[in-house]
């Protein structure tokens, strides 16, 4: 809801005067004054949706004692968030919650990371007053993405939320009613089978284990045991700022050197970044748009194809859109299959021996790997495996490195090095403006003297802005958070319908709020704040880097001049493009 | 039917008053149709055919004597007017030939007493003690509910014409709010404030509904009116646009209620076809959109913001409120929700006067109240009673007292999530406040009368499970806590409850009070605690077993 800032109201909460604007909430207010009040299905990245009812308060005058997360704090309230009785009303309700939830906290992946685990420690839950009535429902591991477990569910409605209205998938529904009531796909059909597109913004949210990563450490560990393999990693932009809040950084702190470092300790042979794909990807797009825009060979606008779930998302419901996307891979398709080409080549390894490992903030990537035959373009499949961040810390924790003392360690260069324009990559908007400074040289042979584009940064969920190449006007669109692309689209389709100039020239979508930083396989506790934070400190390392255009990077030229020949080459095609095709969703 | 003006109502009366013609009428609600209604109907209109009789043979709604089902009322010139009881299709021969041809009573089928007390209670102004006084249920029983002619003769929509020619939406709102009606559905908010809110509130496109989501077990009260007088409905929610400002509304009724929703549909389109619905009703520059939607079943789909969402074609489950629907409801528009019985009573209302409707009730609670008075009593039916009425003359007068043998033990009232209030609380008036001291409520008006062959414990068990099975799920404390308390009542009622029980019952249903979010959680323990204070020795009954064991 709209607020009208210009109103307060003053108010009291066990004492404390408080003067807030109005329509500022109870738990709002209350974090004001430096009280805590318990909550469990409020997400501070989510509207309430009040389910759980921890945070109740008592109203001082009135017997109702409404929730703080979704009551506004009106003139003149005294509130009491800790009196006895309330304390103890909380108490039962999460005993209640606890009687049908599975005791495993032992052997659950949120272990130590739980928010109902935190709150009935804090609590000081000792005993189970209650009989247990844990349902017996089956695990949902058939995306390979995201695992469901029902079992762990408490029906807080944060993944419906996210699912729903955040995103606009509509995959994940309530199904079944009272004590039944059940997060499940809609129409109780596998997640596969539904319009899940893997984005995992479910998961980053869940309070429990009931939405997890389909957790690939093991299988990680098994390929980095073997004596036969040369594993090769690499690690996505968003990663590195990050990781760090797993290990009690701040927020934002660009980890990229204790990253390369830590990779090497776990066993890795090689270590890239997945920055440097993203130079290859705007070399080739960047020359894809130029095509488009200049030489009218191909729609406009030419809309950006990074992100998997994004490209997921539009085969399923927007596939009217194909032939606007940017044919080339995203780049750590193509990092790894460079590494089983160019790489091998050089190096002389045999690619059937060698595995290439990813380290992403996100769970579509899992996805991504086999999407389609496009993705085994090196005659292997391309990229192995692809872990999140989430589980690159485990994995780090697990490998016994004292991360926080670990020196700085370095990239390999051949496949490693990048631009400040790749590590952008990990921002919404940042592909965008990535592409721009390479579309303008490769346009008018000058260099972009508006490195930084500040149109297409910030967490506005559509944003757009207009700029002047050899003299016609470059209209670009920037969108993050599915449930924001619609309207874009639409824009789009219209002017397309009316035979008008392209509503856009380029587009960038991002899946996830706040582009890959706010990722579905990033650490949890999103919030705005928080993505701010990762995408300073992506921005603050493009800033710090030698070279800030992808066509500057010294190995990409080297890739081109002595490997591919130039962008969109015949071996280009061949090894960095990919397609699409319609995919409509509930047929099967 | 033409589209009617202003004026056009008075020549339709003065019509019908003047047509003189004998008819025979059934009830044909619900409760008349499941007893055998439509044979008699059948073999009253075969019967008088092949007799050649000038009578006209009419359908009426529930007249309220449930228990005496088929009813079949008989008037023909030159007898009194009569009304027969438990009429089956062999005695309509008896009927035709004795009453009508030979202008004899059938004294052996004939119900005075019925008729006495319900279809000449309302030739009195105002209500005697002990009896019954119709306002909501003025028409059920007496006109055929098909016929909008039979309405408007009956007094219908003067209350409209009135509204329309002669106040303004703020004087309609401000006559509502001094007539003191509340909210029949339960929580008893005074209708006229919320129609303010919602007049007052922001927003293009503003909305009313009507409530028909019943579904307390063993109510039948609005389904009663909806198909014995769906026009004063209408006519209700016609005026409640007309004072919010909407020019949309939707009726929401559960799909339970076929007869309902095939009568409701019915004089929509007929009050569509005599404009009195759609553009510019009688004549003026007022418009109104009607439609039902089906309810699907859910309980909670009564809750306005559960049955909003259901209206929206969305998951019924309630939301956290404010904001409340008069600001934010149906696709985000004002909208005013007003449950069937509050819509009945607006007709009335607004023909007769804020005063009038003031005197009958009490000072807080004015007007009347509906009951579906059910259970162990001698004569169950739809009853409807001056506010403040004792809960003793409902019982025993109206009810008839219990069955031959029988005492009674306690009273339920306010459906499943009401409380059992004990036989020797009897003598507590009905209203709002008096009811819900007792840890009870008004509810929507179920009345369950329970004997001394009622086991407390059982019956707690029954209205709980009923809240768990309609639980909506989504908030924990209703979800969990409702099941967790049924786990505990299983036991007892088995005999095997322990002492702890009984602390856990309290805390849980303290704890469900409190924290859940809508209403149903809320009061889902009422059956409870109000028979854990009330009948505490047949709960130490129920765990007594397991201490002897040990």
């Amino acid at each position: 809801m709209a607020r009208t800032a210009a109103r307060t109201v003053r108010a009291k909460l066990n004492g404390i005067e408080v003067v807030v604007p109005e329509g500022t909430t109870i738990l709002e207010a209350a974090e004001k004054v430096h009280l805590k009040i318990p909550t469990l299905c409020k997400h501070p990245d989510l509207p309430p949706t009040a389910a759980c009812g921890i945070c109740i308060v008592r109203v001082k005058g009135t017997n109702q004692m409404p929730r703080a997360c979704c009551t506004p704090l009106e003139e003149g309230m005294e509130i009491q968030t800790h009196e006895p009785e309330i304390v103890e009303i909380r108490r039962k309700v999460l005993e209640l919650i606890l009687s049908k939830h599975p005791n495993e906290c032992l052997t659950c992946g949120r272990n130590g990371t739980c928010e109902l685990q935190r709150l009935a420690s804090d609590f000081g839950i000792r005993q189970q007053s209650l009989p247990s009535i844990v349902p017996d429902l089956p695990k949902d591991e058939s995306t390979r993405t995201i695992v469901l477990e029902p079992r762990k569910c408490i029906t807080c409605g944060r993944c419906l939320t996210v699912c729903q209205e955040l995103q606009n998938v509509w995959a994940l529904s309530f199904l079944e009613r009272g004590i039944d009531t059940r997060m499940a796909p809609a129409g109780d059909i596998l997640l596969a089978d539904s319009p899940c597109i893997s984005c995992g913004q479910c998961s980053a949210h869940c309070p429990t284990g009931a939405i997890f990563e389909y957790d690939e450490t093991e299988r990680a560990w098994e390929l980095l045991r073997d004596p036969e393999l040369h594993c090769v990693v690499q690690i996505a932009p968003a990663v590195r700022v990050a990781i760090g809040e797993a290990f009690g950084y701040p927020p934002g702190t660009n980890l990229t050197g204790k990253l390369y470092a830590a990779l090497r300790y776990m066993g890795f042979d090689t270590v890239f970044d997945t920055n440097f794909g993203a130079d290859v990807t705007i070399m080739e797009e960047g020359t894809e748009f130029v095509k488009r825009f200049q030489d009218n060979q191909g729609e406009l606008p030419l809309i950006t194809s990074c992100c998997p779930a994004w490209v997921d998302f539009m085969e399923k419901y927007h596939s009217d859109m194909i032939d606007h996307f940017s044919t080339t891979k995203s780049p750590h398709e193509i990092v790894g299959v460079l590494t089983k080409t160019y790489y091998c080549e050089r190096k002389g390894l045999d690619p059937a021996k060698v595995r290439v490992v990813s380290i992403m903030p996100c769970t579509a990537k899992k996805y991504e790997i086999q999407r389609s035959d496009d993705m085994f373009a090196s005659g292997y499949q391309d990229v192995d495996l692809s872990l999140t961040t989430r589980e690159l810390a485990r994995m780090i924790k697990q490998a016994g490195i004292d991360f926080s003392s670990l020196p700085e360690g370095e990239c390999d260069p051949m496949l490693g090095l990048y631009t400040g324009a790749g590590t952008i990559f990990g921002t919404s908007g940042g592909v965008l403006e990535a592409a721009l400074r390479t579309a303008h040289k490769l346009l008018t042979g000058e260099e972009f003297d508006a490195l930084e584009f500040q149109p297409a940064r910030g967490l506005d969920g559509v944003k757009e802005g207009k700029l002047t190449i050899l003299g016609r006007e470059v209209r670009v669109g920037v969108a993050h958070g599915m449930g924001h692309v619609e309207d874009v689209l639409d824009r789009v389709r219209a002017a397309k319908e009316n035979g008008d100039e392209p509503a856009y020239h380029m587009i960038e979508v991002m899946a996830c709020p706040g582009g890959c930083i706010g990722g579905g396989g990033q650490p949890y506790g999103i919030t705005d704040a928080l993505r701010l934070q990762r995408a300073k400190g992506l921005y603050t390392d493009d800033r710090e880097r030698e070279f800030r255009r992808s066509h500057e990077n010294p190995y990409v030229q080297a890739l081109y001049s002595s490997f591919l020949g130039n962008p969109l080459s015949e071996k280009a095609h061949r090894l960095l493009h990919n397609s699409y095709k319609p995919k409509p969703t509930y047929r099967r | 039917m033409a589209k009617l003006q202003k004026d056009d109502l008075e020549g339709i009366i003065q019509r019908h008053r003047g047509s003189s013609r004998d008819w025979i009428a059934v009830g044909m609600g619900s409760c008349g149709l499941a007893a055998g209604a439509d044979a008699v109907y059948r073999a009253l209109e075969d019967g008088a055919r092949e007799r050649g009789l000038e009578i006209d043979v009419r359908r009426t709604g529930c007249l309220g004597a449930c228990h005496a089902e088929p009813l079949v009322e008989v008037q023909v010139e030159g007898v009194p007017k009569t009304l027969y009881g438990h009429v089956s299709a062999e005695w309509v021969d008896l009927i035709l030939d004795s009453h009508v041809q030979l202008k004899r009573v059938v004294s052996r089928l004939a119900v005075p007493e019925i008729a006495e007390r319900l279809t000449t209670c309302n030739d009195r102004e105002q209500p005697e003690p002990g009896r019954q006084y119709k306002i909501v249920t003025r028409n059920c029983g007496a006109i055929d509910p098909e016929s909008l002619e039979e309405y408007i003769a009956s007094g219908g929509y003067q209350a409209l014409r009135r509204c329309l020619s002669e106040l303004t939406p703020d004087q309609v709102i401000a006559e509502v709010e001094r007539s003191g009606l509340r909210g029949r559905g339960g929580a008893g908010f005074p209708t006229g404030v919320k129609w303010r809110l919602t007049r007052e509130a922001q927003g293009a496109e503003k909305f009313v509904v009507c409530n028909g989501d019943e579904g307390d077990p063993g109510a039948y009260m609005d389904r009663s009116v909806l198909e014995g007088d769906p026009f004063s409905v209408i006519e209700g929610m016609t005026i409640a646009a007309y004072a919010i400002g909407a020019s949309e509304g939707f009726l929401y009724i559960r799909a339970e209620y076929p007869l309902a929703v095939a009568r409701i549909e019915s004089a929509i389109r007929s009050a569509k076809l005599a404009g009195l619905l759609g553009k510019n009703i009688l004549g003026s520059d007022f418009s109104l959109n009607l439609e039902v939607r089906l309810g699907a079943g859910a309980f909670v789909c009564g809750e306005e913001t559960a049955l909003i969402a259901s209206i929206e074609g969305k998951r019924g489950t309630p939301r956290p409120r404010p904001p409340y629907p008069s600001v934010s409801g149906l696709w985000g528009g004002p909208t005013c929700i007003n449950n069937v019985e509050t819509l009945a009573n607006l007709p009335p209302i607004l023909s007769k006067g804020a005063e009038w409707f003031r005197s009958i009730g009490t000072e807080k609670s004015p007007g009347t109240k509906v009951f579906a008075l059910t259970g162990k009593v001698r004569r169950p039916g739809l009853v409807e009673i001056p506010m403040g009425t004792p809960l003793r003359t409902v019982v025993e007068e109206i009810g008839g007292g219990p069955l031959p043998g029988r005492k009674i033990k306690a009273v339920q009232t306010g459906g499943p999530s009401g409380g059992v209030i004990p036989a020797n609380l009897l003598d507590t008036p009905v209203t709002y406040e008096d009811l819900a001291a007792l840890g009870s409520m008004m509810g929507s008006g179920g009345m369950i009368v329970m004997d001394d062959q009622d086991s407390i414990v059982d019956i707690t068990r029954f209205y709980l499970g009923f809240c768990v099975e309609e639980s909506c799920g989504k908030c924990a404390p209703c979800r969990i806590g409702g099941r967790q308390m049924l786990t505990i009542l299983e036991r007892l009622s088995e005999g095997r409850g322990t002492p702890e029980d009984l602390e856990q019952l309290r805390q849980i249903s303290k704890t469900m009070q409190a924290a859940s979010l809508c209403g149903l959680g809320k009061s889902a323990p009422n059956p409870v605690l109000s028979t854990l204070r009330y009948f505490p020795e047949e709960y130490e009954r129920a765990i007594a077993p397991a201490k002897a064991n040990a």
